[in-house]
């Protein structure tokens, strides 16, 4: 039986994504604990949870008391058993189905019976994330977007034993914490990456094949569709490494040769030339500067 | 750069009263071809072809990878029957000439519009890049992923897109995205390009199987 969420807890709170969503969680009015193995993570977390929130006083968007009142909200810990009082955990932990499962497996003796858990992921499925989790029934996917605290969209995924009491429990908790739920299947990369993956893997053989350079692929998608990144920024930014791994995710499950990685992604991921993040890619970074590859 | 307009017939990249259409003149050094079929003439400085979804090459021949000259293809990209972008494909082939690539480059810039360069391969850039999309949420659809709106809405705010693929696909018509995809297929022979269902539904409610 489900009650109405007023502590969420968030595990992989020291990450990128975890301590977003943690904001977006404190936000909307909940008390929110934030779970992380590495106590290190959860201070740069509240480093920058404290700056974005700073950001907003000073522009206007908060008042003082408002943001202290949030930031209240926080609690932070490394001990699992932190979690016990938890109506609501979203996991947005390293993406790896064991590791996933043995933590559903250890909150679901820490937690109670109502409390829901819920799965970042944006490549695993989520039926077989619950699986052994001995509450598959209240397991549902909760994929947001980077950087959640900016970006509303929500893709709401139930498992194939998801009940649909958990279901509309988790899709009223975006609601009331001002995202836009959107409701998918649980398949490879539900909506987003399951267009987005192939799509970039599509750009990157159009190169292979000698269609046009980066540069120009960039411009006429930017131009022709209106798109605010260019495919190949896109990957630069996203790192080459994460989209072979979205493509291992993906191809051995659906078979689909658009989602196999293409051999220049491998090649380059190979030669060290991961996107933005070691200054080369399909463009070259210096700083804030970047030159066509 | 002056360039004089030959055209027969509608314009898909410059449709009746473009204002790039104003602009030509008699007698210039770069000739572009609207609907008109290929003069060669070496002393200019470029020939623009305008294509629809076929090969440069259907119009200037190809020569084992030889094939190149002051003759280039083009096209202004349009979703089906929207209003044509400020984008233009430009379609070398090997050995086209640096200069005509240049002129073209010109002519067009002039004009506000902004160049891309690419290969004479089947749907350039933009269709042969999008297309398999679109049929892949076409797909979706069918199966039961989502609605059309939802990946609409997904596409929208999780992907910075102005339309999502469901819309886009649908108001630049399914059966010119039948007849784009057919042509790749024919080409490429891959499953991507191959027709959705709800493509080959609305082409044959056109008539035209």
């Amino acid at each position: 039986m489900s009650k109405p969420i007023q502590t969420v807890a968030v595990c992989g709170a020291g990450g990128t994504m975890g301590s977003g969503i943690a904001i977006v969680s404190a936000r909307a009015g909940f008390t929110t604990v934030c779970y992380d193995t590495s106590s290190d993570g959860l201070d740069r977390a509240l480093r920058q949870t404290e700056a974005f929130f700073g950001k907003s006083v000073e522009r206007g968007k908060m008042s003082a008391a408002a943001r202290d009142e949030v930031m209240g909200r926080f609690s932070r810990t490394t001990s699992l058993d932190d979690l016990v009082k938890a109506d609501l955990v979203i996991e947005a932990v390293y993406e790896d189905l064991e590791v996933k499962r043995h933590l559903l497996a250890a909150l679901n003796v820490i937690c109670p019976d109502h409390t829901i858990f819920a799965s970042n992921t944006s490549t695993l499925s989520i039926t077989e994330i619950a699986g052994g989790s001995g509450r598959d029934d209240r397991v549902v996917g909760l994929h947001f977007c980077l950087p959640a605290q900016l970006m509303k969209l929500i893709e709401v995924s139930p498992g194939i034993r998801t009940s649909p009491e958990t279901l509309a429990t988790a899709w009223a908790w975006c609601e009331k914490a001002g995202q836009l739920p959107v409701k998918t299947q649980d398949k490879p990369g539900f909506i987003l990456n399951a267009l987005l993956v192939p799509f970039a893997n599509d750009c990157i053989r159009a190169v292979e094949a000698g269609v046009a350079s980066p540069a120009d692929i960039d411009t006429a998608i930017k131009v022709g569709l209106g798109y605010r990144m260019g495919p190949f920024e896109l990957l630069d930014l996203v790192g080459l490494d994460t989209q072979v791994r979205l493509c291992e995710a993906f191809y051995p499950i659906t078979l689909d040769p658009r989602a196999a990685a293409p051999p220049l992604l491998r090649r380059m991921v190979a030669a060290g030339q991961l996107g933005r993040k070691s200054g080369q890619g399909f463009y070259t970074y210096d700083g804030n500067a970047m030159f066509g590859a | 750069m002056r360039y004089t307009i030959l055209q027969q017939g509608d314009s898909r990249s410059f449709p009746a009263g473009d204002p790039f259409l104003a602009g030509a003149a008699p007698g210039a050094g770069v000739v572009i071809h609207l609907g008109t079929p290929l003069v060669r003439d070496d002393t200019k400085a470029a020939i623009l072809i305008e294509l629809g979804i076929e090969c440069l090459g259907v119009h200037t021949g190809e020569s084992a990878g030889e094939e190149g000259s002051n003759v280039l293809g083009f096209a202004r990209y349009r979703n089906g029957a929207d209003a044509p972008s400020p984008l233009v494909e430009l379609v070398r082939q090997p050995k086209t000439k640096e200069t005509a690539i240049a002129a073209a480059r010109a002519v067009f810039e002039a004009a506000g519009l902004t160049v891309v360069v690419c290969a004479d391969q089947a749907g350039r850039i933009i269709d042969r890049l999008t297309r398999p999309k679109y049929n892949a949420a076409l797909r979706f659809l069918d199966e039961g992923l989502a609605t059309a709106k939802d990946m609409d809405t997904t596409c929208r705010l999780g992907l910075g897109y102005r339309d999502g693929p469901i819309e886009r696909v649908e108001r630049g018509g399914l059966a010119h995205h039948y007849d784009v995809t057919k042509g790749l297929f024919d080409v490429y022979g891959t499953p991507a390009y191959a027709p959705a269902r709800r493509a080959i539904v609305a082409k044959q409610r056109q008539g035209g199987r």
